[in-house]
């Protein structure tokens, strides 16, 4: 009962607020549409329903991160997490209570964005059910940055480096708006040593229903969520005991 | 056996000792109130005392149980209403309330039981389902309260309360404090005096970390030489000084 109070309020922090709604749905969706549009107009490949849409997902996720980090960094803020502190509530409560409610956040929210993606052309399988299922190692990453961020930086802080730094390193290097071959290099190593480019192209295999081609992809997302899941865990300890 | 009491309680950070050697002693029932220039140990002995910062030596029992070794069970019988107004913004007012009463493990029913006992307690019913972000300083440090509460603790810690408000706001937030006296111990800290004397049963006064003296409002002014409590704190701290 404990941690489900807690989870829940966590919850309805985030989708209370109209601008994570905006930035959560609103933006990817613009985003779908637009490129669409483009799309309609000068044919690329890139910008091709099938191959769009994955990434706009991961794109939308990377929103979470700055909804989580903020949450937590203002709840530092004020005195609100230190008289949570004061309760029966325990790190582990702490800790759960904040991960785990944003994740169903994260699955909606690619529910529909495949579900625009339908809509706007997207074929119709079962692949597309297993794509939502593997957003949630990605969505782990993202809340356990989120985590990790809102526990070391201000609400302010949180702004500028998940909202700005964080969404745009996502979007630079992770093959959505442009074929990461054609700039090479060391910008393309960079990419390969980061974990976007590789939850894009772990959801882009999966909904084509090409399961093998999930490796290695799948092992530097899940390898990435698992280190930043403990360094965020490290983190909210120490700020615990600082409090 | 008291409500609290302190042995020795101490809390140093690297060259500064916030808190020397602290023994204080809290009656069953009491509304004591820690009055102190800044700096004088207040925040970081509640601090100590609700289990947010460990103390360096010396040990506090809460109704016998020690604040070191028995931190879980402190943590059962205590609430804190912090200096700031700890609530959730995108919350209703009937959602704060249940959520503290759910991480006090409340289940579901009991938590909305109570939420509307309290509403109904504290003249909330009327706000139950705005957000609390939306409400004025007064209501939200009153909602603050209400929250503490909803645990039904046995010790209950007031941190300035009435901090920033305008005179109404204060004055009905002292009827609400009056209505807590002899139901629970209450420990409050605050900056103004006219509140401490207004409220308290007993006074102690703190000065650079160290207890410089305890006692009701008027054997604090009878020991100070005047009948102005203002005067009495000011006269007792600058005594503390010399």
């Amino acid at each position: 009962m404990r941690i489900l109070a807690f989870s829940r309020r966590n919850d309805l922090e985030v989708l209370r607020d109209p601008l994570n709604l905006f930035f959560g749905v609103g933006f990817p969706l613009i985003l779908l549409l637009l490129l669409t549009a483009i799309q309609a107009n000068i044919p690329v490949a890139l910008f091709e329903i099938g191959h769009l849409a994955p990434g706009i997902v991961v794109f939308g996720l990377s929103f979470m991160t700055l909804f989580s980090a903020t949450l937590i960094a203002k709840d530092r803020g004020s005195s609100f997490l230190q008289r949570l502190y004061t309760t029966p509530l325990t790190a582990k409560d702490f800790i759960l209570g904040y991960l785990l409610p944003i994740l169903p956040i994260c699955i909606a929210q690619s529910v529909i964005c495949y579900g625009a993606a339908v809509l706007l052309g997207l074929e119709v399988t079962v692949h597309l059910v297993a794509s939502v299922l593997f957003t949630l190692p990605v969505a782990l990453l993202f809340v356990s940055l989120g985590l990790l961020c809102g526990s070391i930086f201000t609400d302010k802080q949180v702004g500028g480096i998940c909202g700005a730094l964080l969404t745009n390193l996502t979007a630079w290097l992770s093959g959505v708006w442009f074929d990461l071959g054609l700039m090479g290099g060391a910008f393309q190593k960079i990419a390969d040593l980061l974990p976007f480019v590789h939850a894009v192209e772990m959801e882009r295999v999966v909904l084509r229903g090409d399961y093998a081609g999930v490796f290695p992809h799948i092992w530097w997302v899940a390898g990435y969520a698992a280190v930043v899941t403990a360094i965020a865990v490290f983190a909210f300890l120490q700020q615990m005991k600082r409090q | 056996m008291d409500a609290i009491k302190t042995v020795d309680l101490t809390k140093k950070y690297k060259d500064l000792t916030a808190v020397d050697r602290l023994n204080l002693t809290v009656r069953q029932g009491e509304l004591l109130s820690l009055l102190g220039v800044n700096g004088a140990g207040k925040t970081t002995t509640i601090k100590m005392l609700t289990g947010l910062t460990r103390a360096t030596s010396g040990d506090a029992y809460l109704n016998g149980k020690s604040i070191l070794t028995e931190s879980a069970a402190v943590k059962k019988m205590i609430a804190v209403s912090p200096q700031e107004t700890a609530v959730a913004p995108n919350l209703t007012v009937k959602e704060n309330l249940v959520l503290l009463a759910g991480v006090h493990g409340f289940s579901k029913a009991e938590a909305k039981d109570k939420a509307a006992e309290l509403s109904d307690r504290f003249g909330l019913g009327e706000i139950a389902n705005k957000r609390a972000g939306k409400l004025s300083g007064g209501w939200q440090r009153r909602l603050s309260i209400a929250m503490a509460l909803i645990s039904g603790p046995q010790i209950l810690f007031l941190d300035e309360p009435t901090l920033g408000l305008d005179v109404l706001a204060r004055s009905s937030l002292w009827d609400m404090i009056r209505t807590l006296k002899g139901k629970m111990t209450v420990i409050l800290t605050t900056h103004y005096l006219e509140e401490a004397e207004a409220l308290s049963d007993r006074v102690a006064i703190m000065k650079s970390g160290r207890l410089l003296l305890t006692g009701t409002p008027a054997e604090i002014k009878r020991r100070a030489g005047t009948d102005k409590f203002d005067e009495a704190f000011v006269r007792i701290v600058k005594e503390g000084e010399a």
